[in-house]
């Protein structure tokens, strides 16, 4: 151990800018705008925790983008995709972001699924000008930043909405007219915070109690203790913002508990999954806010639902259907910009006026959160039954 | 120990490519995918390094190392973002924290030995990140947004301490102590050597620069949330440790470098990366189970190319 | 009446922790191995249980039985190809091993059916039952009576059989065991075996309590079950049930008190008391290192 090691680290700094000698000659000009390709990023989770969400809005994408493509494509020009896997880490999206902007010069990124790897894509997004449209980064703070002003390039596809909490709490105390509600939330994501916050504001406005406030954490798998305390309050409703694929297990294991009050959610809940965890029973007297029904027998959803199952033999979810939206929302955009240049399609972008996507109507304010009417659906034998229709 | 007739040679080529690096990130010959995978890059030699003084040098086995960058990425943010102050301070901080959760952490668990230890700090680790889970303050779940300002002089110039100060450490009579203990603890503590005293110390200088490492690492991605630093965040370290060699400085910084370059050129290809990257691992492990490097240093193979007699100094 | 009805959920959550942990708890004993990939098989488990009732149509038995043989193989592969070679190597080396092998598992069901969970058929009405004001389900006693019989099964067979007692004999010296002419290989590869075979039957069970699984379900249980494995002290195998259910009841009380987010690290803090008062567990032998 006498030897000084500090050759070695001459040696390691060497290696390190060999490598990077390596890096700067490997790639260079794969970038190329023109020519009959529009190369769009895809920032996805597609391994990791939230791998399910990531792919399942891949899944989407593949779809759209072969419709597209299939017809044309935009403006004759195919899409590209350029897809990158973050592992449902932040620092990766940061990293793909990077990629897709300064390697591959993308015109434009969709994805990724989760509010905080969009939020780690945002800078890199507003820096190099090329728009973003996250699927389903429900966070405000993913088009709006923490001092308040509008992050130019960063556009979603799904709600934010407190608007949803709203709807809910208006149909528990109005249609419902029920007194009592508990709030089991997941307190992994700021969509479902955001649902509970503004749910438990305008029930207690309506005169209603909270009698029980509990949350849960994405990927548990059992919440039968919680439920168990939750039942212990008594309450004549619960409110559960969150996604389906523990929403399923909640409801399931909510009624084995004997709990047999209604129970309601938002868009999270939409996927046929949910009646395969849940059961066809177990969901009997919950409802759901969605934006739209899948069980529409007209209109784009069916449409949507069929291509789907034709290509890929099961019924979508919403990450498949917000998907899907997403490709088409950027199609509408590049094509009325009539250019690949970022700034003309973030402004395009944001001059979305009531575009006709599976997932509704779909505007866009200000703040760059979308404007969509929210449809309230019941189950029935683990059908959607159309319930209400709730205008923003 | 006498300083090495190395040692400026040493700082002249760091310097010169920190210089070059530099000129190319500013004159834009380099784009900003190259410099940020450099700066990540040079946040993971830091964690292995620092890995490496625990577990290679003083033979302790931690596998809750994400638990410390965790702790620097959390209180250098909230001093940047809630104190307002600046970086500087928020890496200084971030470190000092750091080695008080490791001193924490230590000074209890350090009693226990192998795999009882290494179960010990992984339940640490992920105490430390459910604690951050449930502080509203730093956004619980969802996360807290940084700013960016990790640049490649922060990262060159933080990994260029690291280094120094653990080939010091490991040169000096601490450093000797330190290996005693990673050899033979029973013997080492026969010899006078104060065993705990080492390997607590030993593990908080690892924390700090880990805690250093979470500094950079949270002003470099924009946003933190807990979920980033679970147990499959400290195996990422343990394997660059493991895979270069334990007891190898070099291989831990070359493991290091080839870990992350391929994991980033694997993003493309996202059906096959964990698969192509678990099958290297699982090779490595079964064809040279003491890692790449061994025991050994990038410089003992220079050592053989010029006395070929010379090499087995190093082996144990 | 809350707190029967949240101990039985205790028990069933515990029982599934210690039906994994038995498996962590046999192959450290007898080769000193931490199996991180342990919990996979548990998933791979679920997964052929999945497929065997939803392709195959079989029934709840036949699928567990089904599931029980083939993670047996799986888990004498994975033995046989991956860790075999690393019997002398460092602790760490094999770790790490285990670790890739885990990855290597995970990514590769990925790979082959994609991320997204499936729902387990209901096998079994959703009836409940009513005893004391709490509700138990059909579920809840199918877990608890097929746990306790493998449980039983499994002490007959350790302390009843001739691999049973080899395997006794290896995990308490190899050398010697090598001696006696025991087939240690052959021994290490039926550990595996029986380890995996119940964690299979977890995985199966689990499908049908919990009704979600995806290929990244292992993770999570599989580390719990490992600390109920060092809570009940590792290497023992009646320690490993204890120390399951434990696990699972504290689990339930800590969520019970409204402290939801917190049961893991109640989990981990109960871990470390245990490691730094009591280091060989809650059954364990204080053994003293010898010079």
């Amino acid at each position: 151990m006498k030897k000084s090691k500090f050759a070695t680290l001459f040696l390691a700094s060497s290696l390190l800018a060999g490598v990077l000698a390596g890096c700067g000659a490997g790639e260079e000009g794969t970038s190329s705008d023109g020519g009959d390709q529009i190369k769009i990023g895809v920032n996805l989770e597609l391994s990791g925790p939230v791998a399910s969400y990531g792919s399942s809005q891949n899944d989407g994408f593949n779809l759209a983008v072969e419709e597209i493509n299939a017809a044309g494509g935009i403006d004759g020009k195919q899409i590209q995709l350029v897809t990158v896997d973050n592992k449902s880490d932040a620092a990766e999206s940061t990293n793909a972001a990077i990629k897709l902007t300064s390697q591959d010069k993308v015109a434009a990124i969709i994805g990724p699924a989760t509010s905080g790897n969009s939020v780690a894509q945002v800078q890199i997004a507003n820096d190099s000008k090329t728009p973003m449209i996250t699927p389903s980064g429900t966070s405000p703070n993913v088009t709006v930043s923490d001092n308040g002003s509008v992050n130019e390039f960063a556009f979603r596809t799904s709600f934010i909405d407190p608007f949803q909490g709203t709807v809910a709490a208006n149909f528990a105390t109005k249609e419902l007219k029920l007194k009592t509600a508990a709030v089991y939330a997941d307190n992994a994501s700021d969509y479902a915070k955001g649902l509970a916050a503004s749910f438990i504001e305008d029930f207690e406005a309506a005169g209603g109690t909270i009698v029980a406030e509990e949350s849960y954490v994405a990927k548990d798998t059992d919440f039968r203790s919680t439920l168990t305390r939750i039942k212990g309050a008594n309450p004549e409703f619960i409110f559960i913002p969150g996604y389906y694929e523990e929403v399923g297990l909640i409801v399931k294991q909510a009624r084995e508990l004997g709990i047999d009050v209604p129970l309601m959610g938002a868009d999270g809940w939409d996927s046929p999954t949910i009646v395969d965890l849940a059961g066809a029973e177990a969901l009997n007297n919950t409802f759901i806010i969605n934006h739209y029904s899948a069980e529409d027998p007209d209109g784009k959803a069916k449409e949507f639902a069929d291509k789907y199952n034709e290509k890929y033999g099961k019924a979508p979810n919403s990450f498949n259907a917000l998907g899907y939206d997403t490709v088409y929302l950027l199609k509408d955009a590049i094509e009325r910009a009539g250019s690949t240049d970022g700034t003309k399609i973030k402004d395009a972008l944001k001059a979305t006026d009531n575009l006709e996507l599976v997932t509704g109507l779909y505007s866009v304010d200000e703040n760059h959160h979308p404007v969509k009417s929210a449809t309230i659906l019941e189950f029935v034998d683990g059908k959607q039954v159309f319930n209400t229709k709730v205008n923003p | 120990m006498k300083k090495s007739k190395q040692f400026w040679p040493f700082i002249i080529v760091a310097v010169l490519v920190y210089v070059v690096v530099q000129v190319l990130i500013s004159t834009g010959m380099m784009n900003q995918f190259y410099s940020n995978t450099l700066i990540f890059i040079a946040i993971n030699i830091i964690l292995a390094v620092s890995l490496h003084l625990v577990i290679g040098i003083t033979g302790q086995f931690s596998i809750g190392h994400a638990g410390f960058l965790a702790v620097g990425a959390y209180i250098s943010a909230i001093i940047t973002m809630k104190l307002q102050l600046p970086f500087v301070v928020a890496i200084i901080v971030g470190g000092v924290v750091a080695a008080l959760a490791g001193l924490i952490v230590g000074i209890p668990s350090l009693r226990l030995k192998g795999d009882y230890l290494a179960i010990a700090t992984l339940g640490f680790a992920e105490i430390i990140r459910i604690v951050f889970l449930n502080i509203d303050y730093v956004g619980g779940a969802a996360g807290m947004q940084v700013s960016h300002l990790t640049t490649w002089t922060y990262a060159f110039v933080c990994l260029f301490i690291t280094v120094l100060v653990i080939v010091n450490f490991t040169n000096s009579r601490h450093g000797i102590a330190a290996i005693s203990v990673r050899e033979d603890e029973i013997a080492s503590d026969a010899m006078g050597i104060n065993t705990t005293y080492y390997k607590v110390v030993a593990f908080a200088i690892g924390s700090f620069f880990a805690g250093v490492a979470g500094a950079l690492y949270s002003h470099n991605f924009y946003i933190i949330q807990p979920g980033q630093f679970g147990f499959l965040k400290s195996f990422d370290i343990l394997i660059f440790v493991v895979l270069g060699g334990l007891g190898s400085l070099s291989g831990a910084i070359l493991s290091a470098i080839l870990l992350t370059v391929v994991s980033t050129y694997l993003q493309g290809y996202p059906e096959t990366r964990m698969i192509i990257y678990s099958l290297v691992l699982i090779i490595v492990m079964l064809y040279r189970p003491k890692g790449l490097m061994g025991t050994m240093e990038i410089t003992d193979y220079f050592k053989l190319w010029r006395t070929p007699k010379g090499g087995g100094q190093h082996g144990k | 009446m809350e707190w029967i009805q949240q101990l039985i959920n205790g028990i069933s959550l515990g029982s599934i922790y210690a039906l994994i942990a038995l498996g962590y708890t046999m192959v450290y004993g007898i080769i000193k191995l931490i199996n991180f990939a342990h919990g996979d098989v548990f998933m791979v488990g679920s997964f052929i249980g999945f497929y065997s009732i939803t392709v195959f149509g079989l029934s709840f038995f036949p699928a567990l039985i089904l599931s029980m043989v083939a993670c047996a193989l799986f888990g004498v592969i994975i033995e046989r190809i991956a860790y075999k070679r690393l019997r002398n190597a460092t602790r760490i080396a094999a770790l790490i091993t285990a670790i890739g092998v885990s990855l290597l598992i995970e990514y590769g069901v990925i790979y082959i059916r994609g991320a997204q969970p499936e729902a387990y058929p209901d096998i079994f009405s959703n009836k409940t039952f009513s005893i004391l004001g709490a509700q138990i389900s059909m579920q809840s006693i199918l877990i608890l009576s097929v746990s306790v019989v493998l449980m039983i099964l499994l002490q007959f067979i350790v302390h009843k059989t001739k691999t049973g007692k080899a395997m006794r004999a290896v995990s308490h010296d190899v050398d010697a065991a090598k001696l006696m002419g025991i087939n240690v290989d052959n021994t290490i590869s039926a550990t595996f075996a029986i380890g995996s075979a119940l964690a299979g039957a977890a995985g199966v069970i689990f499908g049908v309590y919990y009704t979600k699984i995806d290929p990244l379900m292992g993770v999570i249980p599989g580390l719990k079950a490992f600390v109920a494995a060092v809570l009940g002290g590792i290497g023992i195998i009646p320690g490993a049930m204890v120390g399951g259910l434990v696990l699972g009841v504290v689990e339930t009380i800590v969520s019970a008190l409204g402290f939801s987010l917190w049961r893991d690290a109640v989990a981990f803090i109960i871990l470390i008391l245990i490691l730094i008062f009591r280091p060989s567990g809650i059954f364990g032998k204080n053994t003293r290192e010898k010079v």
